[in-house]
């Protein structure tokens, strides 16, 4: 692997850091730590195996220690954003109409396969390695992600177990 | 019966051979709540593409496009596992090589390297100690040829141990070392900036296991580097720029 070779996927680790993280700085941090992370482990890519899968099995990685990061610091919780998006008082119909706060309410794990199998169009062999978890863990992760997008942008009926986020 | 849920999404994401699509599409065509599903699912699909497609065509910002060049070393192939002082020579030599102005994260790779391998010196982690504070400061000064400062870090838990003169890419870097109560260390990277750039935000790089704030001011780059949690490290080098430009 050489920077050209990497240099290839920025865009698209970008736009799936983006659609991840939120605003665009997140992102791009995410990114930079992946890139860094990925020439720090260049000795462990099989050339000629997909780059691209590897670099988002990276960022996932990376992700995640962010996110773990983050909990140890309450005040950057991760779903800040997302909580003001539920109706504080009771019995209130939870309404977002657009799906990127859709997307910001979901899991992290359910949003990561959701993006993951919708946008960047991995399979889910692909998937499943990018998040080292079992291809059917990929594929209920994103039956159940997909569901609460639509509830969420649709206000379709929720079924009962689908409870709103606290 | 009912459509399976994997056939279903395998439909949406256009995973499925002619043959079975019709043979969805045929069921759906008897299910309109599968149906309403699918149509939802497909343009959540759509909407993600309408939303985020855009940055694909985004120019990709400097900060990231200088990851991929500035590794463009041998040192970095070998300098994965650890950070030898072989390879810091190596590097150096290298440096003299380029003669591309100092890109800030080369910054914090040089400050990085210089912390792994004197923070966990034992016996002469400085050359100056601070016992000798003002000779230090005024030593590292003339040698950078700008006035410096040696940042009291008193407030967040850290003693100056002293400093030392490296060789940089441009010349003279001073290094200050800080040590809290339990011994970890943190150090300070001051290096002056090649040609003419401007002051920078707070940059953040993390090499292995060290951490790296880095920024420019004026002529000098600076970078603080440490085994700490970002946010941590944050506010300590958020004290160490409020410090330097009161």
């Amino acid at each position: 692997m050489n920077p050209e070779q990497l240099a290839i996927h920025i865009p698209r680790l970008r736009r799936y850091a983006r659609a991840l993280a939120g605003d665009q700085s997140a992102a791009d941090d995410l990114v930079q730590d992946t890139l860094e992370r990925a020439l720090n482990k260049r000795h462990l890519w099989r050339p000629g195996s997909d780059l691209r899968a590897w670099l988002f099995a990276i960022m996932h990685n990376v992700f995640v220690n962010q996110l773990r990061g983050r909990q140890a610091h309450p005040e950057e919780a991760l779903d800040d954003d997302a909580l003001p998006a539920v109706a504080p008082s009771d019995g209130a119909r939870l309404e977002i109409t657009d799906l990127q706060s859709a997307l910001a309410v979901l899991p992290p794990e359910q949003r990561a396969v959701v993006l993951l199998v919708g946008l960047e169009q991995l399979s889910y062999a692909e998937a499943s390695r990018a998040l080292g978890i079992p291809i059917g863990t990929v594929m209920s992760r994103l039956f159940r992600g997909r569901e609460r997008l639509r509830i969420l942008t649709t206000g379709a009926q929720a079924a009962p177990t689908l409870k709103v986020v606290k | 019966m009912n459509l399976p849920e994997n056939e279903l999404h395998a439909y949406v994401d256009d995973r499925l051979d002619g043959e079975r699509r019709r043979a969805v599409e045929a069921q759906l065509a008897q299910a309109p709540e599968d149906a309403a599903r699918a149509a939802a699912y497909r343009e959540q699909n759509a909407a993600l593409h309408a939303l985020f497609d855009a940055v694909l065509d985004e120019p990709v910002p400097t900060r990231l496009r200088q990851i991929e060049t500035s590794r463009r070393t041998a040192w970095f192939a070998v300098a994965t596992g650890s950070l030898a002082v072989g390879v810091v020579v190596g590097w150096f030599a290298h440096a003299l090589l380029a003669d591309r102005p100092q890109a800030p994260a080369t910054l914090a790779r040089q400050a990085a390297v210089a912390h792994a391998v004197y923070a966990p010196e034992v016996r002469h982690p400085v050359e100056v100690g601070a016992d000798q504070h003002e000779h230090l400061v005024n030593w590292l000064s003339k040698r950078l040829g700008a006035k410096l400062k040696a940042p009291v870090l008193a407030a967040e838990g850290f003693e100056l141990v002293g400093g030392r003169l490296l060789s940089g890419e441009q010349g003279a870097v001073a290094h200050f070392m800080y040590q809290d109560a339990k011994g970890k260390r943190l150090t300070l990277y001051v290096s002056r900036i090649a040609g003419k750039q401007r002051d920078t935000a707070f940059r953040f790089s993390q090499e292995e296991k060290i951490a790296v704030f880095y920024w420019i001011d004026g002529p000098l780059g600076y970078a603080l580097s440490g085994e700490l949690p970002k946010f941590d490290l944050l506010e300590i080098a958020t004290a160490v720029y409020k410090q330097l430009n009161p």
